[in-house]
């Protein structure tokens, strides 16, 4: 399990300037479908959010020119991209690869807090119940994405495999660590 | 014998990464204030706890669940319930701090096998003793403030087995006794299973500065690029009598890796590893490395070389009090 901050991949500038004209409103669209299609597989999410199912997330790729608004509204989830960042209860911040590494079990939240690969601003309490709930889920974004129109699963896919190529990061589940 | 790893899950998830890492034992509890690991997101739900014993049974693992809150006036049966599900789970042992809930396992649930929390803070012969007289305690979850000699002394005056702390997260104000944090928050370990909770936390960039703040008090401020530990109430940076820095404790994470062929000696049977709040890719590497470090003792070969550095908290590890040399 990588953790130093220099085995982090950053997107690279030219990669992410790309995204720059991405129209918002079908990413939100497609980004909400799949988020929704998460919680329907993965109830245990939502349960494990509690309270803070209420609560606004901030999710901010630095190396990304946009930012995602997450809001579990109790099961009715939505996801929204901005340019600027909205109001949220909490804001976690990092590399998209440190964001998604977290999501595929490829890294430790707390190791990356430590060495301040994550920013956590705001309602801590409700980061760590998203953080914990999102660990629990054991969650495959690329097996979640074969459930979407085929579409947007197509657009989707090949933008993760872009990113794949561009940044090394790790897209699909992290299975089992090295064995050391 | 093989030294036992005791390892931690606060998720089914992590109890599986542990399992599969190759852990001996994983404790984990309920998802309620009768645990000292009450955080939000994490810990089981009764369905969750009975299939996580089931997965761990059928994998040759024990699973010890954790009870080791004291129980709230009036609010008894909300523990007692615990440990019952514990036992109807089909759970190994339930560890307990609260002598009036070991009394309580004792008389209702003989056959469950009872360990002694470290949040009751038994660190002598004569009080681990009296627990397995008077509840039948078979082990003890020793307090990290011992020396290594002061661990063989115990050993040599019980039967008791003992388990101790090897790597994680360290909490030494002799546990169960702490009132930092209920200082700060209103909430703490003892009572609602939570120290310095992350509903008082509040981190705030300020002028090229990382603020960590509890309950409104500021626990320490760091550079940029310098590793940012959470404000636990006893690892702050603190200015008293004209003086600032750790006046408690450094901000340093445990790793006792290399005192394994101490304790052993030291008759201790079993090694913990601290951080349910972990999550399941930490779990599974230190379980991995700590398992891969008492078959090595088991059969005589010399310890694994530590690779565990980058996961502490403070990523600085130290021995604790078993090596002694307290400011
Ligand atoms: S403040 Fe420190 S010593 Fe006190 S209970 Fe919390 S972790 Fe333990």
């Amino acid at each position: 399990m990588p953790s130093a901050s220099q085995t982090i991949p950053i997107f690279p500038r030219p990669a992410g300037m790309m995204l720059r004209p991405l129209p918002l409103a079908p990413l939100s669209a497609a980004l909400s479908m799949l988020a929704r299609r998460v919680v329907t597989r993965h109830p245990g999410l939502l349960r494990r959010l509690g309270a803070h199912d209420r609560a606004r997330f901030l999710i901010d790729p630095t190396d990304l020119p946009l930012v995602l608004c997450l809001e579990p509204r109790g099961g009715q989830v939505r996801v929204t991209a901005h340019r600027q960042a909205p109001r949220a209860d909490v804001r976690i911040a990092g590399p998209l690869a440190a964001l998604l590494g977290l999501v595929h079990g490829a890294y430790d939240g707390d190791a990356l807090f430590f060495s301040r690969d994550l920013v956590i601003e705001g309602d801590t309490a409700a980061a760590l119940a998203l953080r914990n709930a999102i660990d629990d889920a054991e969650l495959d974004l690329a097996e979640e994405l074969t459930a979407l129109p085929p579409v947007l699963a197509g657009a989707l896919r090949r933008a993760i495999a872009l990113a794949e190529r561009r940044t090394g990061v790790a897209l699909t589940r992290v299975a089992e660590g090295p064995a050391w | 014998m093989v030294m036992e790893t005791v390892c931690p899950a606060g998720t089914p998830a992590a109890l599986r990464a542990a399992v599969e890492a190759g852990a001996h034992s994983i404790y984990c509890g309920f998802a309620d204030e009768t645990n000292a690991r009450n955080f939000p997101g994490l810990n089981f739900s009764r369905e969750e706890m009975a299939a996580g014993v089931a997965f761990a049974h059928a994998r040759g693992a024990k699973v010890l669940v954790a009870i080791n809150t004291y129980p709230r006036a009036g609010a008894a049966p909300l523990w007692h319930r615990a440990v019952a599900d514990a036992e109807a789970s089909g759970a190994d042992a339930v560890i307990l701090a609260d002598p009036g809930l070991l009394a309580h396992a004792a008389e209702h649930h003989p056959g469950l096998r009872r360990h002694l929390s470290v949040q009751a803070a038994a660190a002598n012969a004569d009080v681990i003793n009296f627990y397995a007289d008077s509840f039948g305690v078979k082990r003890v979850v020793l307090p990290r403030v011992l020396s290594v000699p002061e661990i063989a002394a115990i050993n040599a005056e019980t039967d008791v087995e003992t388990e101790v702390f090897v790597f994680g997260g360290l909490c030494v104000m002799a546990e169960g006794r702490c009132s930092l944090s209920s200082y700060a928050t209103g909430l703490s370990p003892n009572m609602h299973g939570v120290c310095s909770p992350a509903s008082h936390v509040d981190y705030a960039e300020e002028g090229g500065e990382l603020a960590a703040r509890l309950g409104g008090y500021t626990i320490h401020r760091v550079g940029k690029g310098e590793p940012a530990p959470y404000p636990t109430l006893c690892k702050g940076c603190f200015t008293s009598q004209g003086a600032t820095g750790h006046v408690f404790e450094d901000p340093v994470s445990l790793n006792a890796e290399q005192l394994i062929p101490q304790l052993a000696k030291a008759g201790v049977t079993a090694l913990k590893i601290e951080g349910r709040q972990r999550s399941r890719a930490y779990v599974a590497q230190v379980v991995r490395n700590f398992r891969a470090a008492v078959d090595a003792l088991a059969a005589g070969r010399p310890m694994p070389e530590g690779m565990l550095a980058r996961l502490s908290e403070g990523q600085a590890g130290t021995t604790g009090a078993y090596r002694k040399t307290w400011r």
